[in-house]
């Protein structure tokens, strides 16, 4: 690890002033909030940010609902929020996503904010040696052509596949939520989950819309009373403490067997937060059945392209996104769902 | 199941144990070939963290040393750029084929020696495989020593390394002496009426203990003190001694607790001459530190095999010809195997039988010992094919493993000394509920879950070795038992208790037991599963001696306070050497001398084996293709037990090892560079608690007068061997698909 300045403002505005952007990506000071990302990889001496700007004395906490607005801090933690009756109860795709995601001691320290923002797990990103558009701009990408098992299938480009890992953005997604922001200058501004991150084009080093200086201070969005009616389905090589093979996050707004709306986010396959919208689309109107699960999930994977040893994410993709809706017609939301389902 | 996320993620493991431990102890009573579960002996040093592991010896004024790996599969170093991590605060060395440290190499363990490899680390600027030490950074601290090394770089002319089977430029050595035949295969496949003909795959694994690899070397004078995480504490002393060109008495090996083993910790690892020369030149104690990455390519591994089968039987299912021909990847410079073969071609009778061996020299580091070395993977290949057979017959795969049971080695000729297969089979399967089974793919399936039922047969040889132990008794009924063995964590020091107190009748809590130290007398290397066997065999000796000296019975309520007045003395002391039937006389004498002679498995005149049977059950979701494993029984029989609970949990970790052997561990190569790509814990999976709901070990009572005089045999490695077959078996019963790699993923199912 290289030597770094840390620091730990107590007000917002203090925090951004303090945090030393560099005007290029990875570059820059870099905010710290549970660390589970950002130490990891400077251990790994993928980020060398010349300071830490630690977060922990900024008031950013809380899970509050007013007018029907769900507000939430940046520096909830996972664990945190996964129990939080908002979370549990009103829309079990946020909790599911959030128990399913890490290990409990990660969820104790990660954060929303942190969790959101977490870096590719792709393996030539991290071993800071092999050519990598995203680590080393206009080097290459290993990946094609390399161990690209748990890399990306949809939203990829000829310089980056790499995966977005996280699993809480894929659900958060599904409630056309803003993200709420603060910079030095230009002071607080709002931008739609949607648009946070960005596809890896030609630029794979940027990865979101974010400022250097940009810090997220929460989240908002309004949950439908049919967002209890949602679930997240993730498959993954081993029953808990694992990213994400294929994931989908599901919620269905439906009149009997018929589909009102649907909304559909997929994760551990595209290297963005992704939002199906097309799939969404097709189940309007439709019956439940499991073929209309399995059409549904074909439309999400059209434009898919796999890769040397993740081409499976394709057909698994299409039977998750099945899955989800499947389990999520199936839910029982007459009473609530209340405690939490065990432990991951 | 309704709601499978229940039963999968919350299954209280708790209950599971107390049920366990319940049932164990009923049967612990009805079997005189038992012993008491006895907790561990050393538990309460251990949580509440006074057990000292290696890297825990404080030792003054240390240095910090890292690490340097190389970044490339394959060439030479043509320059070295140090002068950032010169500059780094705190450095006070950087070491390199350019400044080489005064140590030398030790020949290969493989080769009759101690060394984890045959080459010295950075004696030359050339790069042998992706990750190998070619540098050492020493400093005042460990992150100046981390922050220097990431600092250091490295000009290399490269080319491209052949790392994998297959790639071009890996060199085939066929070994024709490892040849094993009887009858003529050929002609007794040709003529069976059904027959079989598959192909294999293992993959290469980690290690992965818990405790990192470590090393602190600290010499006052010339005498130096070596605390590293070993298995053979004596081997290391003799090797380094050899490496350092010193004398080997002036070196003490010290580990009195290893964290994990696996055989990752059984032959000397290259860095630690390393570090005891830089500390004889710096002149102060230094302290190395291997990260988890760094342990991935520094230390040994478990190999990949392909692995081909031919076997044929008749209508009534008995075995005609069986052959099992195997490739293992090894390095470049030295030809390590593990021949499994050997093992395979003694499970069932069978009229004709050959065996093919040949290893694969590639650019990568030198392979190891891994439980159950041989065993692990090749059981994959034999218990797959018996079950693809038993699917040609038609026949029960229980069944026809029970009808091709012998008494007699089919090798050989010679009996075991004994074999309770069947007897594994009957209580794995009434415990498990085998008489449910339908063979029919499918036929178990419920709502979206794939339901399938697999067997296999487990085994490894039951090996010994010379040992010599040190046994004190004092007038108090104290008494002290000093042996250069280990505990990685098996429970060594609570059985050699429970032996010392029995042989000499006293309580459990008035033995205190020494492990760990080359000074102690030298005992048993950590492997082979021969600690428990031929420590206890000595133990024997050195308390028949004693209980002879002061004149007492062994069974029967002596006063000692008389005795010891008799003896005229307050204490009394006994040194024993025991060697194993099979071995030379003067066997003891060449354990001094770090020379390991371990006689078992298949002897002249018997062959000895301990046998098992496991059930498994997996589950895979119709749409998510996820393979879980929510039940596994096994059944086991392995001679005289000493401890039903440690041995239990002995059976289990194999277990557990063995579902991730079977659907998670693999170190992913890049066939371009040799790098492992998932060169941490978060990739490199291995199973977690979720994913192992509900597991039992069944201790099969059996009696083995014949093995040695403890009656022991071995239970380390065991329970690993047989799993992934019996997982795979189960996922064709599932699916229909033969699956004949492993790790099987769902990768492999998508398009069920
Ligand atoms: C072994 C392992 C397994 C994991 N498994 C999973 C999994 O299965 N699913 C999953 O979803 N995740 C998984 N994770 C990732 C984990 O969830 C994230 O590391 C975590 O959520 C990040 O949160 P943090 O607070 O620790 O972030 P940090 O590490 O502190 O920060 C992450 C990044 O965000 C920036 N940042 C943090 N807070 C703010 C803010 N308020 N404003 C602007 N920038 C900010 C930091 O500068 C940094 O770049 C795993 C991680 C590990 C190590
Ligand atoms: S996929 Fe992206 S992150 Fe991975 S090596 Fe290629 S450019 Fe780098």
């Amino acid at each position: 690890m290289k030597p770094f300045r840390y620091q730990a403002p107590s007000s917002v505005d203090a925090a951004v002033e303090a945090v030393e952007p560099m005007g290029v990506p990875g570059q820059g000071g870099a905010f710290l909030a549970g660390g589970t990302t950002l130490i990891d990889l400077m251990k790994l001496s993928v980020a060398t940010p010349p300071s830490v700007t630690d977060i922990k004395n900024l008031s950013l906490d809380g899970i509050e609902e007013a007018d029907g607005e769900v507000r939430v801090g940046a520096r909830v933690t996972m664990a945190e929020a996964a129990s939080h009756p908002i979370f549990l109860d009103r829309a079990p795709v946020l909790s599911d996503a959030l128990w399913k995601a890490a290990s409990p001691q990660l969820r104790n320290v990660a954060t929303l904010g942190g969790n959101i923002l977490q870096r590719t797990r792709c393996p030539y990103f991290r071993d800071n040696v092999s050519p990598c558009n995203k680590r080393d701009p206009g080097s290459g990408c290993a990946a094609i052509g390399g161990i690209n098992r748990l890399l990306a299938v949809l939203g990829t480009s000829e310089s980056c596949i790499a995966t977005y890992a996280g699993d809480f953005a894929n659900a958060l997604i599904l409630f056309d939520t803003t993200v709420e922001t603060h910079r030095a200058a230009e002071g607080p501004r709002q931008i739609e989950l949607e648009d946070l991150h960005v596809l890896p084009e030609d630029h794979p080093e940027r990865e979101t819309v974010l400022a250097d200086d940009e810090l997220i201070t929460g989240y908002r969005f309004r949950l439908p009373d049919w967002a209890r009616r949602s679930v997240y389905v993730k498959a993954r090589d081993r029953e808990s403490y694992a990213f994400a093979l294929a994931s989908a996050a599901v919620a269905l707004d439906l009149d009997g067997e018929t589909i009102r709306e649907a909304r559909i986010g997929l994760g551990g396959v595209a290297t963005v937060p992704w939002r199906a919208r097309e799939a969404e689309d097709f189940l309007k109107g439709k019956t439940v059945s499991e073929e209309t699960g399995l059409q549904a999930g074909r439309i999400a994977f059209e434009s898919a392209q796999g890769y040397e040893h993740n081409a499976f994410k394709i057909p698994l993709g299409r039977q998750v996104v099945a899955k989800a809706i499947f389990d999520a017609a199936r839910k029982d939301v007459s009473g609530s769902a209340g405690q939490s389902e065990g432990a991951n | 199941m309704a709601d499978d996320r229940m039963t999968f993620e919350a299954t209280p493991t708790m209950d599971i144990e107390t049920q366990d431990k319940v049932e164990s102890a009923e049967r612990a009573a009805e079997n005189g070939n038992v012993g008491a579960a006895l907790s561990r002996v050393d538990g309460p040093l251990k949580v509440t963290g006074q057990a000292r592991y290696a890297a825990d010896f404080a030792v003054p004024n240390p240095l910090y040393a890292h690490l340097v790996i190389s970044t490339v599969g394959k060439g030479r170093i043509t320059a070295i750029k140090d002068e950032a991590a010169r500059k780094v605060k705190g450095v006070r060395a950087i070491y390199s084929h350019a400044n080489k440290l005064d140590s030398g190499s030790a020949k290969f363990f493989a080769a009759g020696g101690q060394a984890q490899q045959s080459w010295e680390p950075f004696a030359e600027p050339d790069v042998r495989f992706y990750g190998e030490t070619v540098g050492l950074v020493v400093a005042e601290t460990i992150l100046a020593a981390r922050e220097a090394a990431a600092a250091l770089s490295f000009d290399y002319e490269t080319s491209d390394p052949a790392a994998v089977f297959g790639a071009d430029g890996v060199e085939r050595q066929d070994m024709p002496d490892k040849t094993i035949t009887k009858g003529d295969f050929t002609s007794a496949f040709e003529a069976a009426p059904v027959k079989i003909a598959s192909d294999y795959e293992t993959a290469p694994n980690v290690h992965n203990a818990m405790e990192l690899f470590a090393t602190t070397a600290h010499w006052v004078g010339d005498k130096l003190t070596v605390y590293v995480p070993s298995q053979w504490v004596k081997g290391f002393q003799i090797g380094l001694a050899e490496e350092l060109g010193i004398d080997e008495a002036n070196i003490e090996i010290v580990c009195p607790f290893v964290g994990g083993g696996f055989g990752g910790k059984g032959s000397l690892f290259t860095w630690v001459s390393l570090i005891a020369a830089a500390s004889r030149e710096l002149g102060r104690p230094v302290k190395l530190y291997v990260t988890r990455e760094q342990g991935f390519t520094t230390a040994s591994f478990r190999a990949e095999t392909r692995q081909r089968v031919r076997l044929g039987a008749g209508e009534d299912g008995r075995f005609q010809a069986l052959e099992h021909a195997g490739e293992e990847l090894t390095s470049r410079a030295d030809n390590y195997f593990v021949n499994g073969q050997e093992a395979t071609v003694r499970m069932y009778q069978a009229d004709a039988i050959r065996t093919e061996l040949a290893t694969i020299h590639a650019d990568r580091q030198t392979p190891g010992f891994m439980r159950a070395p041989a065993e692990t993977p090749y059981f994959f290949g034999l218990e797959s094919a018996v079950d693809e057979i038993a699917r040609e017959l038609s026949m029960d795969p229980v069944e026809l493993r029970i009808k091709n049971d012998t008494m007699v080695d089919p090798v050989d000729g010679v009996p075991y000394t004994s074999r309770s297969l069947k007897e594994c089979f009957r209580q794995g399967g009434e415990a498990f509920g085998w008489s449910n089974y339908t063979p029919e793919i499918g036929s178990m399936n419920e709502d979206e879950w794939l339901i399938g039922w697999g067997v296999a047969t487990s085994t490894y040889p039951t090996q010994m070795s010379p040992c010599t132990v040190r046994i004190h008794l004092d007038v108090t009924g104290e008494a002290r038992l000093q042996v250069a063995s280990h505990d990685l964590g098996t429970g060594a020091y609570t059985v050699l208790t429970q032996a010392v107190a029995e042989e000499l009748g006293i309580e459990p809590s008035q033995v205190r037991v020494e492990l760990g130290d080359s000074r102690l007398p030298p005992g048993t290397i950590a492997g082979g599963s021969i600690t428990t066997a031929s420590n206890v065999s000595a133990i024997m000796i050195a308390c028949e001696r004693i209980r002879n000296r002061l004149g007492i019975e062994k069974g029967s309520d002596t006063d000692l306070a008389a005795a010891f007045d008799r003896f005229g003395q307050a204490g009394i002391e006994e040194y024993a050497e025991w060697t194993p039937p099979g071995a030379k006389k003067d066997a003891p004498k060449t354990l001094y001398n770090g020379k390991v002679k371990i006689v078992g498995g298949p002897e002249e005149d018997y062959t000895a084996f301990a046998f098992g049977a496991i059930f498994s059950e997996v589950r895979i979701n119709k749409y998510t293709r996820e393979i879980r494993v929510p039940r596994m029984t096994g059944a086991f029989a392995a001679g005289r037990i000493m401890n039903a609970k440690t041995a239990k949990s002995q059976y289990l970790g194999g277990m557990v090892w063995g579902i991730g052997h079977a659907l998670h561990e693999v170190a992913e190569v890049d066939p371009r560079t040799g790098a492992y790509m998932n060169d941490n814990i978060s990739e490199y999976l291995v199973p977690v608690n979720a994913d192992v709901p509900n597991m039992d070990a069944i201790i099969v009572p059996e009696v083995d007068d014949k093995v040695n005089p403890a009656g022991v045999k071995g239970i380390g490695e065991i329970g690993i061997v047989g799993v992934a077959a019996s997982i795979a078996n189960a996922v064709h019963h599932a699916t229909g698909k033969r699956l004949r790699r492993i790790p099987i993923r769902l990768d492999d199912l998508v398009d069920v």
